[in-house]
């Protein structure tokens, strides 16, 4: 289902250096409409249905009701992300819920070792750099047609 | 009311743009895992040199893994690079470039073990043969150290893959650092040097956040933008256009920049038709490997199982007798099963789960639904919500599966792209091997200067995420050598600053000369909003193009039809109009898809036979003719004359059966 911005809840990020879900949306979907102070979804059918925008959303102001081509109303799916791990709350049209907790990473964010200070030595060799660090020997075919 | 006769968007574009020029040595084109990749692995080997990555939307959340992924479909682990070749050959039905799927083979796992270094939990396997996952994983130790990984097929592995994007783009941006990244800047041209023969010398785009247009000189340049997504009428043509398998952002833009300066493409013919749950398009790989689920047809009959279903897979020996049916053919038996009235096709969850909970406790039959679950959660959100909309509990009602609309990829179950230099070894052909100056510069396409991976490798599928990285990796490295090499080329633009802008702003301009001579801005005679340009497209692939319209079969008449219309098409993409920023992506992604569009039927046009079965049909040429097509079709776009030219290249068998 295309995003969608609940108007009480969307303050625009006017808080934060920029509009979360206009920072994130990989196919630039979502825009801040100055005056009101409010995002929203500018062109609903070229949606992924990505959950970008739900789940960076500062305020949860961004849901998804899902295209109207193909899914019937009544139903939703709301996560909630966490540092190490994401919750899920998927309500059936019926009135089933379950929830779901499931983990993204195993390390703080902002600390993936880049490898800053690795410096690569034989830049005419195939290897890559942590491999020639690693000792690595590129394997050949074990035989030839 | 205010008559609708203004621009809509709420950034509006401007005539007259700011203009920002910049120098560098290196461009990065694209912001996904390939790109990750090459900035991940750049400064290593290129840190005294001017580096600047490019990317259309945010790193974080873009490119193909921008939602997640619940598995890693490339880890090498206890197998051979040979075995890798042999399964890569035998899906995409022979022909594939076996040099530079070796070459991937060999460095594809370096890539994942970072991946997991970085924070991306990977499931482990106990000694007790159960799956740990997240952070339980780890108590098994690192890929790396020699822990057991939880293996679905041979070649895939089990990962909680919701910030798999996040994790890969973190490094990258720490690696290359924050100075050097321009996001939401759209590269829509490459430009070749002036003085020098065939060599890339930058790339012009603009801003999709404020009226600016960038002119970016370059020495060298990866261009990794993914495949080629909404290029064939969706299944869904309301909002649900959205819903494709492939990311809908990716417009082909990998494709038509080294085309338009003259880089040779190789197997545009093959697409890939995913079969996918219906309209959802959720993954059914877990389903069949993880779960052990079956197709059954309308009847309830496990189809492929079936005599007559293994008499059709006879007819395509040997790829269709090997232990793994490929792809297309996979498709092909499920859609002879559509054509005859024995659809529709459905995945038996129901069974397999049942199967599998007879040998659980509680506990872990609670945790198999939550893999059920997570496999749409991690990276197919949308089918999760399907589910629940239509109150369907897998454990207690079936879904039904359908081949979806074409997509064109390199990286995937495909393997258009670029045709690139394989690697410098004594084991490759002369013809595999290409460069500048008596040099091989491994994935460099056929313009000096100019290199891809990912989704712009052609003739090497099967890539995927972790492959695309690996590559990006090593055109990283080729590029490092290209400017050490090439230290005394400063390129030079044939074209002023005045003609760049006037190119890139065109629709802009178009826009604001015509649009208040009607009373509604989105229908004058003047222009045509990319919006409509992009239905037509759709229109003519699906009905003539071999889409679902026709259960994918074109014909050499239909692709003379679709070829004209595709000619006028790339006349009148001359008069889109855009009234603000992102309308102007959208004029240039239209663009990009006409253009890749037409270099795909143009190859499937030359190639006098149905290579891949269940991908499409030519009526006119049915079966495989291995006597005259067993070679690579390759295609070259003069930029100069404006002139196509398509013509074959030999295939070399590298590794034995």
């Amino acid at each position: 289902m295309p995003s969608f911005v609940i108007q009480e809840k969307c303050d625009g990020c006017k808080g934060g250096e920029k509009t979360a879900c206009m920072y994130i949306c990989p196919n630039d979907l979502m825009v801040l409409d100055p005056n009101a102070m409010k995002a929203y979804n500018q062109e609903p059918d070229q949606c992924w249905e990505c959950f970008s925008c739900v789940k960076i959303c500062p305020t949860q102001a961004i849901e998804v009701r899902g295209y109207s081509d193909f899914v019937p109303l009544g139903s939703s799916i709301m996560p909630m992300m966490g540092t190490e791990d994401i919750m899920w709350t998927c309500k059936f049209r019926n009135g089933v819920v379950k929830r779901f907790k499931f983990p993204i990473r195993t390390t703080p964010e902002g600390q993936a070792n880049a490898y800053p200070d690795l410096q690569g030595k034989d830049l005419d060799s195939p290897l890559l750099s942590t491999e020639e660090a690693d000792g690595y020997q590129i394997p050949k075919p074990q035989a030839l047609a | 009311m205010a008559l609708p006769n203004k621009p809509v968007g709420e950034l509006k574009a401007d005539v007259n743009p700011e203009v920002e020029e910049r120098e560098v040595d290196i461009l990065i084109v694209g912001g996904g895992m390939a790109a990750c990749g090459a900035a991940f692995e750049i400064k290593k080997w290129a840190g005294d040199k001017k580096i600047l990555l490019v990317d259309k939307a945010a790193m974080e959340r873009s490119g193909a893994v921008a939602q997640g992924l619940s598995a890693i479909n490339t880890y090498i682990g206890e197998n051979t690079p040979d075995d890798y070749v042999r399964m890569v050959r035998n899906d995409l039905m022979g022909i594939v470039r076996e040099d530079l799927i070796f070459d991937l083979g060999t460095h594809v796992d370096d890539s994942v073990h970072l991946f997991e270094e970085w924070g991306l939990p990977v499931w482990k396997k106990s000694e007790e043969g159960k799956n740990l996952d997240g952070k339980r994983g780890l108590k098994m130790g690192t890929l790396k150290s020699g822990a057991k990984p939880v293996r679905t097929g041979k070649w895939q592995i089990m990962i909680n893959g919701e910030s798999y994007k996040r994790i890969v783009a973190e490094a990258a941006k720490l690696a290359l650092g924050e100075d050097n990244i321009l996001e939401r800047v759209f590269i829509v041209e490459l430009l070749l040097d002036a003085n020098v023969e065939n060599q890339i010398a930058g790339a012009v785009g603009f801003s999709v956040r404020e009226n600016k247009v960038y002119i970016i000189k370059a020495k060298t340049m990866m261009v990794a933008c993914g495949g080629a997504v909404n290029i064939y009428m969706p299944r869904s043509v309301g909002e649900g256009k959205g819903r494709a398998w492939y990311p809908v952002w990716n417009a082909g833009s990998t494709y038509y920049l080294c085309m338009k300066v003259g880089a040779e493409l190789s197997m545009m013919e093959n697409r890939f038709t995913p079969a996918r749950f219906k309209d959802g398009y959720g993954p059914v790989g877990a389903w069949f490997l993880l779960f052990k689920a079956k197709a059954l047809n309308g009847l309830g009959e496990a189809y492929v199982a079936s005599d007559a279903a293994k008499a059709e897979l006879e007819r395509y020996a040997p790829y269709g007798t090997a232990a793994i049916t490929p792809t297309c053919l996979r498709n092909h038996l499920m859609l002879f099963e559509m054509k005859e009235g024995r659809g529709p096709i459905i995945m038996d969850t129901v069974t397999a789960l049942a199967e599998l909970g007879k040998t659980m406790d509680k506990k872990e039959l609670k945790h198999l639904e939550s893999e059920a679950w997570e496999d749409f959660l991690d990276m197919t959100c949308g089918q999760a919500n399907l589910w629940c909309a239509t109150n369907t509990e897998p454990e207690k009602k079936n879904s039904e599966i359908m081949p979806t609309e074409p997509y064109l990829l390199g990286s995937h179950s495909g393997c258009c792209g670029m045709w690139v230099s394989g690697p410098d070894y004594d084991w490759v052909p002369d013809d595999y091997k290409w460069g500048d100056a008596g040099k091989v510069y491994n994935r460099m396409t056929t313009v000096k200067g100019l290199f891809t991976a990912g989704d712009g490798v052609g003739c090497s599928g099967h890539k995927f995420s972790s492959g695309s990285h690996a590559e990006g990796r090593m055109a990283a490295k080729q590029m490092a050598r290209y400017v050490r090499d090439h230290a005394d080329f400063t390129p030079t633009l044939a074209q002023s600053t005045e003609e760049l802008v006037n190119l890139v702003y065109k629709p802009v301009k178009l826009y604001y000369e015509n649009y208040q001579y009607t009373t509604a801005e989105d229908i004058n005679p003047a222009y045509i909003k990319p919006s409509g340009m992009a239905l037509r497209l759709m229109k003519a692939t699906n009905e003539y193009g071999g889409g679902w319209a026709t259960y994918y079969q074109t014909s050499d008449k239909m692709l003379e039809i679709v070829m004209d219309m595709l000619a006028v098409m790339r006349e009148d993409i001359e008069k889109l109009a855009a009234g603000d920023l992102h309308e102007l992506m959208r004029a240039w992604e239209i663009s990009h898809r006409i253009w890749t569009v037409e270099a795909h039927l143009r190859h499937i046009q030359f190639r006098k036979e149905t290579r891949y079965p269940g991908f499409y049909y030519n009526a006119d040429h049915p079966g495989q003719d291995d006597a005259n097509w067993f070679c690579f079709t390759n295609s070259k776009y003069d930029p100069k004359a404006g002139t196509w030219e398509c013509f074959k290249r030999d295939y070399h068998k590298i590794i034995p059966d």
